[in-house]
């Protein structure tokens, strides 16, 4: 039995074609992937993001636990900063990534919904193992999430909520209430484009949609509804990491580029086996590749070096409708890793040439 | 939904038409739903050899990969060149503009042997 995010019935009404996705039945799309994509880059998009996990935590020892299981140092966290972050398993591979949030009087986590009830069972496991005095509240279910994004978002969402979110920096969140429903409004997103992201209580959360989007269906809307095909080719150009992709139980942040959000210098569980990957360098390395031509290199493609000798695979490819060229992230041997090196890859024999390009493919202006 | 009622299909989503001895083939409008916005159509050149149940090219989206496959044995007698420029029409005329190959048959009793588009509507819960 798949799940229902509080916007099931505006997807079904929308047209949606909806998929299983982790146990959730979620939008793929509702007018085609390359126009939802479009429209985010060039106006803006509502997507449901319900299905990602939320996790939040209380008690004394919470800030400690979460600094042991996390990759990022929170000790100098503010409240109402958000920070992206690795939780790591004793070999420094990833379990998932994350964005941990410090409010007033509690910490947040949004983790991947693939990923929720695998974390879940590591948390309360270290917490009861520890005896450590720390609540941990599934929120998923009771609550609902929305990520707004394109160029237009923040003007429209500005009208309408009474939060000064041009005056919100990248990564910090307020909440505050409208009409006595709590939200609570982030400037962040998953598409390369500005936007917020916003919780609310799942109760309310088609009424609220309506508020802050206004009239989606509408075909001169300036934000129309997108599913997760759209959230694939935009987060892709965009060179972000997708967990199950990018990033996994076998992949460790400092290969995926990810070593920005790893702090070595303090402890936390995976720390001693990157300290010692670190020191090395990794073996392998996440690059950016650019394809000739229209053929894309999908997760698993092999890589070669030139001399049939593969060096690595994709991670995930597409044809970026914005950047109009074939993309692909790649898991590379560090020797190979140069830009403007160049590789192939290897579509069942056939063998393209693939450049190594810097990340990401697309920055907005 | 729109398909073709003259027209012969492969549960595979391909269509094939017959006018003579040659035989059109592209993908159902079903099928370019379901792979989203076509990247890119890897086709067979003029003159080669395609075998009935046997893939003859490959058709790629933002989503996914898909090989293409054939009902009927011949020999290749045209390509759609349209769908290297513009491969979108495959999405939008998946029928007429997004036809893909042409083949002159061996033997025309293949193409008979197909799914008829009421057995295809059936097969695929359409």
């Amino acid at each position: 039995m798949l799940k229902h995010t509080p916007f099931y019935d505006f997807h079904v009404n929308a047209g949606a074609r909806l998929v299983d996705y982790t146990g959730w039945e979620m939008p793929l799309l509702y007018r085609g992937i390359v126009e939802e994509h479009e429209q985010t880059r060039n106006s803006g998009s509502i997507f449901d993001v319900s299905h990602m996990g939320r996790l939040h935590f209380t008690g004394k020892d919470a800030a400690a636990f979460l600094n042991r299981v996390v990759t990022r140092n929170l000790a100098d966290q503010k409240v109402g900063q958000s920070r992206y972050s690795l939780v790591c398993n004793e070999s420094g591979g990833t379990m998932d990534d994350v964005i941990v949030s410090r409010d007033e009087k509690h910490w947040l986590m949004v983790c991947n919904a693939s990923n929720r009830q695998k974390l879940v069972d590591y948390f309360n496991q270290t917490i009861q193992t520890g005896g450590l005095d720390v609540t941990m509240a599934d929120q998923t279910e009771s609550t609902a999430m929305v990520a707004l994004q394109g160029p237009k978002v923040i003007d429209k969402v500005s009208a309408v909520l009474p939060v000064d979110i041009k005056a919100l920096k990248r990564y910090h969140f307020e909440s505050t209430s409208v009409m006595l429903i709590k939200l609570t409004v982030f400037r962040s997103g998953y598409t390369g484009e500005d936007g917020v992201e916003v919780i609310l209580p799942a109760k309310v959360a088609s009424m609220a949609m309506k508020m802050m989007a206004g009239a989606t269906d509408r075909p001169d809307a300036s934000l129309k509804p997108a599913g997760l095909g759209a959230r694939d080719t935009l987060r892709l150009e965009a060179g972000m990491p997708l967990y199950g992709h990018e990033l996994g139980e076998t992949i460790d942040p400092l290969s995926a580029g990810l070593g920005w959000a790893v702090d070595l210098s303090k402890d936390f569980v995976g720390a001693e086996a990157l300290r010692a990957i670190a020191k090395n360098g990794p073996k392998r390395k996440l690059v950016g590749l650019e394809l000739e031509g229209r053929r894309i290199a999908r997760q698993d493609t092999p890589i070669l070096n030139g001399k049939n000798e593969a060096i690595g695979v994709a991670t995930s490819g597409t044809f970026g409708p914005t950047v109009q060229k074939s993309i692909a992230m790649a898991l590379v041997d560090s020797a190979y890793t140069n830009e403007g090196t160049m590789l192939q890859a290897d579509l069942k024999g056939t063998l393209i040439p693939a450049k190594v390009v810097k990340l990401p493919f697309y920055k907005r202006k | 939904m729109d398909i073709p009622a003259d027209y012969r299909f492969l549960q595979s989503h391909e269509w094939h038409q017959l006018q003579g001895d040659t035989v059109t083939i592209g993908i159902t409008h079903i099928a370019a739903d379901e792979l989203t916005d076509v990247t890119y159509v890897s086709l067979p050149k003029v003159g080669a050899k395609v075998q009935a149940n046997q893939h003859f090219g490959e058709i790629e989206s933002v989503k996914a990969t898909s090989d293409l496959y054939s009902g009927v044995s011949g020999t290749v007698t045209a390509v759609n060149a349209e769908l290297t420029k513009t491969p979108g029409l495959v999405n939008t005329d998946p029928y007429k503009a997004g036809w893909m190959i042409k083949i002159k048959v061996d033997d025309p009793a293949q193409f008979r042997q197909l799914l008829s588009a009421a057995d295809y509507e059936k097969k695929t819960g359409h």
